[in-house]
């Protein structure tokens, strides 16, 4: 089964507003885990964000929620009632705490590539149109690279309804950053 | 002959058998017409244009159509287990294919009952499930990118969902990375780690770099470590020794890049255009003996 098939209801996250003091991190073993709980906790409304872990953290995955430390109670209800328990629940304490970015944006003049974890989507500005999309060796690459080439933003196909790994769920966070980033062309 | 096991992005696309022409920008399949995208159908491209230059027969491939769910791949490692033992194959490169360690098994015996054995290459799904099956050290070569080394550096990662670096690649840990993969032995004999500086290695270290020329482009262009294993397939098949194999493989990928002036817009089949020119042009001066050290 997809692990997307959740993320098809998804709502529009609302932004995490909270400075970097006021957030904590849910670490997770697994990335698939990280994905689960990100949909639950925006379902039921809290303010949350997928980001790297920062290096002090040395146990879990890829990849780490933030989310704001003073609903903690709830989160963790919310996700215990799911069988979804984080390995731990560190607060962001300083700077050498902060959660990495997922995203790197590299322009190339006529063309802007964004880097999402490990999956890169780039467009031609001057049309919109997805031309290149690189990185992943996760089985189903080939193929969301061939139904995203070629479109243009607009009416391109959702990675998070095709795709079935964590290289799909990269290339869907790309697609959002990149559409974010066109609101400056 | 170089055969490789390996799925296109389509899935209806059946199950063939078969050698495979390179013309243009196209693949030529049992009457079927491929376009050179990225995955399987770049490494056969860039196999077959490499192939051609050294004057030794097209790739033999085994293909099926999979868009990553894992119906088509099922049926190619339950065809390519029974089908093995009929072909005399010097080299087998393994590339996109679901991960699954039960079907990896069957290919495993099969490929034991060989004699004499392939040299055996594997990149992409087929290297995961390689490790994930504890049979890392019965390859001769993995092709992984800096995110997949960090998988196979895992020792206690069953998938690469588990693991860290998967997807937020390191590039300036690959030297350890490759120690450790060595050390819990989930490396294959040799490894070549393709990134923004290549890599090969072995057992003992890193024997040789590959950093120029730099294409910035090249980056954003999808399907350039797919024409990598499948030229270093190649020169293995026409009998070249690993690591100087490894090392032009990596300098002529970089090289076809530069001659097709590629821009980030640039698709991998026309890189693979350029495979020929830019390997006429590096073999003409390469001496094994003293690039590889």
């Amino acid at each position: 089964m997809s692990i997307f098939g959740f993320l098809k209801r998804k709502k529009t996250a609302p932004k995490t507003e909270d400075t970097a003091l006021d957030q904590g991190l849910l670490v997770f073993s697994s990335t698939s885990e990280v994905i689960r709980a990100e949909v639950l906790l925006q379902k039921a409304g809290v303010s949350v964000k997928v980001m790297g872990p920062p290096p002090e953290i040395q146990s879990g995955c890829d990849l780490v929620i933030v989310f704001p430390i003073n609903r903690q109670k709830e989160v963790l209800q919310i996700l215990t009632r799911q069988q979804l328990r984080p390995l731990e629940v560190v607060p962001v304490s300083g700077p050498l705490m902060k959660p990495v970015d997922l995203f790197r944006v590299k322009d190339f003049g006529r063309y802007l590539m964004v880097r999402a974890a490990n999956m890169k989507l780039t467009v031609d500005k001057e049309t919109r149109v997805i031309v290149n999309i690189s990185g992943g060796g996760c089985p189903d690459v080939p193929f969301l690279a061939a139904q995203l080439v070629g479109c243009s933003l607009d009416q391109a196909p959702r990675p998070r309804d095709l795709g079935h790994t964590l290289c799909g769920y990269a290339l869907e966070l790309a697609l959002q950053e990149m559409e974010r980033q066109c609101w400056r062309w | 002959m170089l055969a490789v096991v390996g799925t296109l992005p389509e899935e209806d696309f059946p199950l063939i058998m078969g050698t495979v022409e390179l013309k243009g920008r196209e693949l030529l399949l049992e009457g079927r017409q491929i376009p050179v995208t990225r995955g399987t159908a770049a490494l056969l491209g860039a196999a077959g244009a490499a192939l051609k230059i050294l004057n030794k027969p097209p790739p033999l491939a085994f293909l099926v159509g999979d868009t990553g769910l894992g119906r088509g791949s099922q049926r190619l490692y339950e065809y390519v287990a029974q089908e093995l033992g009929t072909h005399r194959l010097r080299v087998l490169a393994f590339h996109y294919i679901l991960p699954q360690v039960d079907w990896h098994a069957q290919v495993y015996f099969a490929l034991e009952r060989l004699n004499p054995r392939p040299f055996l290459i594997a990149d992409a799904g087929f290297m995961y499930v390689a490790k994930m099956s504890g049979l890392a050290p019965a390859y001769d070569l993995f092709t992984p990118d800096v995110g997949e080394l960090a998988f196979l550096a895992d020792e206690e990662a069953p998938h690469p969902f588990y693991t860290r670096g998967f997807i937020l690649t390191q590039d300036d840990r690959v030297p350890e990375l490759i120690s450790r993969a060595y050390v819990h032995g989930n490396a294959a004999r040799y490894l070549l780690v393709k990134g923004q500086t290549d890599y090969v290695a072995d057992r003992q270290g890193i024997v040789a770099t590959i950093s120029e020329p730099q294409v910035e482009a090249l980056e954003a262009v999808g399907g350039t470590g797919d024409t990598l294993t499948g030229m270093v397939a190649a020169l293995i098949n026409a009998g070249w020794e690993i690591v100087p194999a490894a090392v032009l493989a990596a300098r002529a990928n970089r090289l076809a890049g530069k001659l097709s002036g590629a821009s980030p817009a640039t698709s991998v089949a026309e890189i693979v255009e350029h495979i020929p020119l830019a390997l006429k042009e590096l073999l003409e001066g390469f001496r094994p003996d003293l690039e590889a050290g």
